[in-house]
């Protein structure tokens, strides 16, 4: 966070919106945020331009290319009906990539609409949320969701998603309820409601930049859990299977036996999903790195100690051995 | 005293809120247990017979939904779940305790292995932070975030297909009756292997991190300076002051985790046909069978709660500032 001269910009409502959007964004400004946020851009990209970019339709039977190895007309090889298994998996991008962010704007909706009233009111009205929050913790997500979502004949992209924030907003709500809790107390917030200000501006203006890092991280959350479930969901045959996304490539990967000797047919489908993973990891760590400063720093420090002949774990009265 | 009462009726709350949507879930879907239950015993079962099974199963009752509600409160509290559909209309009861002894064992087993070891990890990688031991983070990160049925695909075709070290599915040997044989003991070990070890594999990672970001957090704090300063053994500065205190946050999430958990064997007894409650649930999913799926998620709610309840005693134990939190 960068210090500015005067130290109590809390007090300077006109400055406060302008500096705390563009602080909003500092907790991407650094070294893994920035290589997971790229890795995403890749995908995203695929997910807007997959059609254009993809050689084949994922869907165009070639019974005269069944089941090859990756050869340069089929960059990843085909399946058993001679489908193209690289321009299903850029096809299958934007499946992955919608329902991801779109269950994980839902859930953090939820979970922020929730978690900060309930951090910020106080007595029954608190504990009653706090109760809803806890009952969606302990009912296991995936069962439901399996119950739920073999319910519909022909579940839409928009359902699924739903589906999968209504099951997965509660961790969110949890912690931003008790960061809520922490900060209704502070000086700033005290002084804004003595001010005057209306309920409204201290929770957009006061304290959601001061939340904006929790929200991230359970945005980037919510969106890992929904691309893993989803992608568990198409696998598992719950969701048509006639939406291609990744799920869908290892479901008839399975169902044809693919595994092991057809490698191209389902390694590349399951580490598109780990890579979007580890993006979204490195984006938390990012942020993680920058809500506690401590774990940016304990590794340099550390290398820093150890280069001038301390071990870090030595303990506080090590003395440096200078004879040499 | 207050603390406990408050958790008391936290649990009775979420007890009762679990038990209701139990008892909601299955009557708001649609899709007919009777006809999917007819579907497959065609032209087994005669008219009457389907019209005698849909008063069995209070399937046109006329009664209003909240006499319903408080008859299902009635022969829950008396131990009957009802009768399963796809399973010979054996009581859900037995059902569910034929499978749940598998779960029990396979997963929580390979959980308390997972935590245990992943927290030792995060312990000593964040003791030795900057030291090349880090390298586990990344790797950690990756096995956490592979998708589990597709490693345990991976894992089954390699172990088991190809190198034929393992078997590939169920809990025991075809062929063999359970008893309390060493034999059949080991049989079961030895079938147990690949699923517990793809369960610690993709479990790992999120225990390793969570420690190891803690232990960084608490090395700074001053009284760990303070444990050196007095002289105390680096060990006993590690686990004794810095872990101790690391290991709270990693207690709550392993409650947590339990939840999770019960997803997570749902594909992992597909995948690997372990004849745990995961895949009796998704059986029952597909059968349309709802007295089956309200027993077993019943009964996997209420476990997951009862090892909240386990958690927060634990954690009241370690650390006395949770018991002091609510008179403050």
């Amino acid at each position: 966070m960068s210090v500015t001269a005067t130290g109590v910009t809390d007090a300077v409502p006109v400055s406060v919106s302008g500096r705390s959007f563009r602080e909003g964004f500092s907790m991407f400004r650094n070294a893994k945020s920035i290589t997971g946020l790229s890795i995403l851009a890749v995908f995203t990209l695929l997910a807007i331009f997959g059609p254009l970019i993809a050689p084949y339709d994922p869907d165009a039977i070639d019974l005269l290319h069944r089941n090859e190895a990756p050869t340069w007309g089929h960059l990843l090889g085909t399946t058993h009906m001679g489908q193209d298994i690289l321009s299903q998996i850029i096809i299958g991008t934007r499946g992955v990539m919608i329902v991801g962010f779109l269950s994980g704007i839902f859930a953090t909706i939820i979970a922020v609409l929730v978690g900060v009233t309930a951090g910020y009111v106080a007595g029954a009205k608190s504990e009653a949320l706090s109760a809803l929050t806890n009952v969606f913790l302990v009912v296991p997500g995936l069962p439901l969701i399996i119950i739920v979502a073999s319910q519909f004949e022909d579940p839409s992209v928009v359902l699924i998603a739903a589906v999968l924030a209504i099951t997965g907003w509660a961790w969110g709500a949890r912690v931003l309820r008790a960061q809520t809790m922490s900060l209704r107390n502070r000086d700033f917030i005290q002084a804004a409601r003595v001010n005057g200000e209306p309920l409204y501006r201290i929770i957009a203006v006061e304290m959601l930049p001061n939340l904006l890092a929790v929200i991230a991280s359970s945005f980037v959350g919510t969106v890992t859990a929904a691309i893993l479930a989803q992608t568990t969901l198409a696998f598992v045959g719950v969701t048509p299977i006639s939406n291609w996304n990744w799920g869908t490539i290892l479901f008839w990967a399975q169902s044809n036996n693919a595994f092991p000797d057809k490698w191209w047919w389902y390694l590349p489908a399951g580490l598109c999903i780990a890579l979007v993973g580890v993006a979204l990891a490195l984006v938390n760590f990012g942020i993680d790195e920058y809500v506690n400063p401590r774990l940016r720093s304990a590794g340099m420090r550390a290398r820093a100690l150890r280069k001038r002949g301390f071990k870090p774990s030595d303990g506080a009265t090590a003395v440096a051995d200078t004879r040499n | 005293m207050s603390f406990f009462l408050r958790r008391a009726a936290f649990y009775l709350f979420t007890a009762w809120a679990a038990i209701t949507i139990n008892f909601f879930l299955p009557r708001m879907l649609k899709g007919d247990p009777i006809t999917a239950y007819l579907a497959r015993n065609q032209g087994k079962v005669s008219p009457e017979a389907i019209d005698s099974l849909r008063i069995l199963f209070g399937l046109d009752n006329p009664k209003p939904i909240w006499q319903q509600y408080i008859e299902y409160w009635g022969s829950l509290l008396s131990g009957d779940l009802g009768v399963s559909l796809s399973k010979g209309l054996a009581p859900v009861s037995a059902v569910i305790a034929d499978a749940l002894p598998w779960t029990l064992g396979l997963v929580g087993v390979s959980t308390i292995v997972s935590f245990v070891i992943g927290t030792g990890i995060g312990t000593f990688i964040g003791w030795r932070r900057g030291s090349r031991a880090e390298a586990i983070v990344p790797i950690a990160t990756f096995l956490s975030t592979v998708p589990y049925f597709w490693l345990g695909l991976i894992v089954i075709s390699v172990f088991s297909t190809t190198l034929r070290w393992f078997p590939a599915s169920h809990a025991y040997s075809k062929g063999t009756i359970p008893n309390f044989s060493f034999e059949f003991i080991g049989d079961v070990i030895y079938h147990s292997a690949l699923p517990a070890f793809t369960i610690v594999l993709t479990s790992l990672g999120g225990w390793v991190l969570g420690m190891r970001n803690m232990m960084v957090t608490v090395l700074d704090e001053d009284y760990v300076t303070v444990a050196q300063a007095k002289g105390l053994s680096p060990f006993r500065v590690m686990y004794g002051y810095a872990a101790r205190n690391a290991v709270l946050p990693q207690l709550s999430s392993f409650a947590l985790s339990l939840g999770f958990i019960v997803g997570g064997t749902l594909i992992m007894e597909m995948i690997f046909s372990y004849p745990g409650l995961g895949l009796r649930l998704f059986e029952a999913t597909l059968a349309k069978d709802y007295p089956l799926m309200q027993g077993m998620f019943l009964v996997i709610t209420l476990s997951v709660l009862v090892a909240n309840i386990l958690a927060d005693v634990v954690y009241a134990i370690m650390d006395p500032r949770s018991r002091q939190e609510a008179a403050s």
